[in-house]
């Protein structure tokens, strides 16, 4: 059984049924949507219990010649890395149609092309974590943003059609940088002995330094952009505002990743040597990114605005984590990607119910709905308490890892991106204190709290970062061998302690 | 040499249907019943290019083949370009047979008595189809032709009809005229040009085919100053056709001016046939004076595709913007022009063929919204087309994403096959100015995807007529190409690199 190719194209199928719906059915878009979601979601679990994790290199191959004369293949494949990333992905989807069951219906189009537009998401988010082949990858790293781009245009709030086309713009540019590097690469494995994209055979290359150095760049400008690193985030903030709660949630979470995803992928596996060279120039920019995206975070007046900046923050964490170059830095910051993706959706979600309830996203006019909605405002409380990484929810074991991974090699970086944390819990407690907590604002008396079909999205998401944060251990398994054959290809080894080694 | 001194009719034959079809044509112009005639026509054109295209596939195979006493080489990728021309044609053809787009009568000026008449009446320039045939034959011919003398005979041929038929506009005639005077006397500078650097060429040579040429570039004994100058204006001559900067000044005019299925044609059609007869004087004749030209095609090509993209942020017109567009794309061909290796030639071809089908379905939709006072090509009124007709405007954005070429489209894999075969060729600084320049087109791509969707709708009494079957089927065929050569693009691709060497 072709099991990622089959994953893959459910979405696709429940897409092309949604819209094949007449348009007096259009209510069962839907449900199709959300059958179809959780199939996939159970077709996910299937693969990861079938993955074994003891076995080297890419699971679940499948190969198939695509375009042969420039040597392209459909090839897919996944390590521990993206079979977690897929997971989530998978895991996220049903979740977000269900938190968002009314989301569609404020949109400049009906809810079935909605519908359709989350499932070729889908889709897509399955492919570009799943393909080995450069091209095949680059296609949907592409292609992924026309349907997000619609979802945040057509869907969204406020100045949705400006925030989409930044963000279509951003994302194009760096996507365009990345092709002109993947022909490079591409042109330089045909004088070494035939031309392919096979991720394998390109990362046993031999590029000349300076060569490799545009050809990384080329790679790391695209995916500084996805994974949003400063100076490069400005389109972030403004695409979380406006897009649905939903939307966001696929976007931060899942598409964002594929940034992080492909710096461990692409640019450390293709690019070792130029990997190295930049690493102090990387680092510097994550540390940036954590500490403005902290303080830009306290300073938010809108609750999305808040989560899009917390985001940054978490995104240098997890990109300082990647290029550390030690094991307990990747396992960390692969870990950080699952945990940062339900802490975000939690965060949003939340966020966007109470929203809705209080038609306005305005952090000063929650007002004291701890004593209105306490079931939403304490979901709220430990999705933030998530995100500020509270030992015992999910975020603390990553974060921690990714400070302990950085710390053997780079200590002075680990010291000051510990600042984030403390940061973390201002730019959270501080609004749960004034807000939620505060004197009831007018107008929030008669707000309703958490229906049945919200209590049913959130449940799920409130489990796995629990669940994560006492016993991380079943990830981490998948994780470490993938990442340990990462650094080991590209020539890395964790430094030894130097204290206690004597 | 005495066994090629026959015309060899069947390498031939499909140049020479479409030149019959363009006859009777002319013909029922004479004798049939105006009222017939239109559908008749446009019978007869779709025929002939169907018959032409057969006879074309029935020589496919050919590995080299001179023809009409060596003045005509039909080899693979001359035929490859006339099948494109032909397929092109075809729907094209489909377009231009729609109702409304062409004047009632050509001769009488615009707000007279007579021209109300005419309208009354009726009556329509139905001579846009013979035309359309003879431009074909011309377009054919352009990139088979193997000496300066074809050469020049054919680029008079697809041109003098394009003359006429940009000026055949039924509304805003007096527009659609002028664009066609600016075409004619720019053209005629051009050809001006070319000539005068035939004969450079021949006083360099001593003679008028291009293996003669390219035999005396070789020998490297002959007068390198005639070959310079005879070299820069054929190139002139031929990259005007194409539209490249610093050529391209009538391209936004003519475009904007001519009767839309038509600039539709003259846009995909003409860019096949120029760079065709483009690639293959600078492959077969100049292959191997490359350092004489190279760098200034170099920076041609840079310059083409950042004015063209550059240039197109700033309309508000959408056939202007998509003139641009066609600028910024002859930009990225020049690539696989300066590429100077197998795989930019073969690259160039399947762009151009991915090139044509998106054009004409664009310029085929552009035809479908109108008010009452005919097509709207402001782009501030196309606000809200995206809620009134959304299959319309998904096959519209489905063609700017192909141009701005976006992954799973015709366009991505043209785009990703010429800037390799330019980097393997060294010109890595062509590549990186064309990616950034993608980058700034897609701007205004997707400025009119915003228009369509995501702006307020206006109360203007904008409509989609509804196609008539024929510009139906070509915009949606057009459309289905553009999708299946960017998912599933082998076939092609394998069919292409068995052909793309050119026979000198």
């Amino acid at each position: 059984m072709k099991y990622l190719t089959s994953l893959m194209l459910l979405p696709l199928l429940g897409a092309i049924l949604i819209s094949t719906l007449p348009k007096n059915k259009s209510n069962y878009a839907k449900w199709v949507a959300l059958l179809t979601s959780i199939v996939v979601a159970l077709l996910g679990l299937l693969i990861a219990l079938r993955f074994e994790i003891d076995r080297p290199g890419f699971q679940f191959v499948e190969n198939y010649s695509w375009i042969p004369s420039f040597g392209i293949n459909y090839s897919l494949g996944i390590d521990g890395i993206a079979l977690v990333l897929i997971l989530m992905s998978v895991i996220l989807v049903p979740i977000v149609i269900v938190a968002g069951w009314h989301e569609s219906e404020g949109g400049r189009w009906g809810s079935k092309s909605f519908y359709v537009l989350i499932l070729i998401l889908e889709t897509m988010m399955i492919g570009v974590f799943a393909a080995t082949d450069v091209f095949l990858f680059y296609v949907f790293f592409e292609a992924m943003l026309i349907p997000v781009y619609f979802l945040i245009g057509g869907y969204g709030v406020g100045e949705r059609a400006a925030a989409a086309v930044k963000f279509l713009l951003y994302s194009l540019f760096g996507g365009l940088l990345m092709l002109a590097a993947i022909i490079g690469i591409y042109v330089i494995s045909g004088n070494q002995g035939g031309h392919t994209f096979d991720i394998e055979k390109l990362s046993q290359l031999t590029i000349d330094s300076t060569t490799q150095n545009f050809l990384f760049l080329g790679f790391f400008i695209a995916f500084a952009i996805k994974a949003p690193l400063w100076p490069l985030h400005t389109w972030l903030p403004d695409a979380a505002k406006s897009a649905t709660p939903g939307t966001s949630v696929l976007l931060l979470g899942v598409l964002d990743k594929v940034g992080t995803f492909g710096m461990i992928r692409y640019c450390i596996k293709l690019f070792p040597e130029s990997s190295k060279t930049f690493t102090p120039v990387i680092i510097a920019l994550a540390l940036i990114s954590i500490l403005y995206g902290a303080f830009l975070a306290i300073g938010q007046k809108d609750i999305k605005g808040l989560i899009a900046f917390t985001s940054i923050s978490h995104f240098g964490f997890i990109t300082m984590g990647i290029f550390a170059m030690t094991t307990q830095g990747h396992s960390g910051a692969t870990l950080y990607m699952v945990n940062h993706g339900f802490s975000t959706a939690a965060l949003f979600l939340v966020a966007g119910w109470i929203s809705a309830r209080r038609g306005s996203s305005t952090i000063a006019d929650f007002g004291g709905l701890q004593r209105v909605t306490p079931v939403l405002a304490w979901t709220f409380f430990i999705a933030g308490l998530s995100s500020l990484a509270l030992p015992g929810l999910s975020s603390f074991v990553s974060e921690f890892l990714v400070l302990v991974g950085t710390y053997t090699r780079y200590p002075v970086a680990a010291v000051i991106g510990t600042l984030g944390i403390v940061l973390a819990a201002l730019y959270i407690l501080i609004p749960v204190q004034k807000a939620l907590h505060g004197p009831i604002t007018p107008g929030n008396e008669n707000l309703p709290d958490i229906t049945r079909r919200e209590r049913i999205a959130i449940a799920p998401v409130i489990a796995v970062i629990i669940f994560l944060g006492f016993y991380p251990k079943p990830l981490l398994d998948v994780i470490n061998p993938a990442s340990i054959a990462t650094l080991t290809a590209a020539g890395f080894s964790d430094p030894v302690p130097a204290a206690g080694g004597k | 040499m005495t066994d090629s001194l026959i015309l060899q009719y069947s390498f031939l034959a499909p140049i020479m249907i479409v030149l019959g079809g363009a006859v009777i044509g002319v013909l029922v112009e004479a004798f049939v019943a105006a009222k017939r005639r239109a559908t008749i026509q446009l019978l007869i054109a779709l025929f002939t290019i169907f018959v032409s295209f057969i006879s074309l596939l029935r020589i496919r195979n050919l590995t080299s083949a001179k023809a009409a006493f060596n003045s005509v080489m039909i080899d693979g990728p001359a035929i490859f370009m006339q099948g494109t021309i032909l397929l092109i044609a075809f729907f094209a053809v489909m377009i231009i047979g729609d109702v409304d787009h062409f004047t009632a009568q050509a001769s009488a000026v615009p707000g007279s008595e007579e021209e109300k008449s005419a309208v009354q009446t009726g009556r329509q320039q139905t001579e846009v189809f013979p035309l359309t045939l003879f431009a074909v034959a011309g377009m054919m011919l352009f990139p088979a032709a193997s000496d300066l003398i074809t050469l020049f005979v054919a680029l008079e041929v697809l041109s003098l009809p394009l003359y006429l038929m940009a000026g055949l506009s039924r509304r805003r005639r007096l527009f659609s005229q002028e664009a066609a005077l600016k075409y004619f006397l720019l053209g005629a500078y051009s050809s001006a040009f070319f000539l005068f650097g035939a004969a450079f060429l021949y006083g360099f040579s001593y003679s008028v085919t291009l293996a003669g040429i390219h035999a005396a570039v070789i020998g490297g004994t002959a007068n390198n100053v005639f070959l310079l100058i005879g070299l820069l204006f054929v190139s002139i001559g031929l990259l005007f056709k194409v539209g490249a900067v610093p050529f391209h000044a009538w391209t936004p005019d003519v475009y904007q001016g001519a009767p839309t299925p038509i600039t539709g044609f003259m846009a995909a059609a003409t860019k096949v046939a120029a760079f065709g007869a483009l690639l293959r004087i600078f492959y077969v004749t100049f292959g191997d004076a490359v350092w004489n030209w190279r760098p200034i095609l170099t920076v041609i090509a840079i310059l083409t595709m950042l004015v063209g993209s550059i240039v197109a942020i700033t309309q508000r017109d959408i056939k202007r913007m998509l003139a641009y567009s066609s600028i910024a794309h002859a930009g990225f061909l020049l690539t696989g022009v300066i590429a100077l290796n197998r795989a930019g030639l073969a690259a160039t071809l399947y762009y151009l063929l991915a090139y044509g089908f998106i054009t004409i379905g664009a310029f085929g939709v552009i035809t479908l919204v109108r008010d009452s006072s005919g097509e709207i090509t402001d782009l501030n009124r196309w606000a809200g087309l995206g809620r009134r007709s959304p299959k319309i405007a998904a096959l519209f954005s489905f063609f700017l994403l192909a141009f701005a070429g976006i992954p799973l489209t015709s366009g991505f894999i043209g785009k990703f096959a010429i800037f390799t075969a330019a980097y393997e060729s060294g010109n890595i600084g062509v590549v990186v100015v064309g990616v950034l320049s993608s980058a700034i087109a897609a701007f205004f791509y997707i400025r009119v995807i915003v228009m369509m969707y995501f702006a307020e709708d206006n109360k203007d009494s904008l409509t989609v007529v509804i196609p008539s079957p024929l510009t139906s089927i070509a915009i949606w065929v057009s459309g289905a190409v553009t999708l299946v050569l960017g998912v599933y693009p082998t076939p092609v691709l394998n069919f292409i690199n068995t052909l793309a060497i050119f026979i000198r």
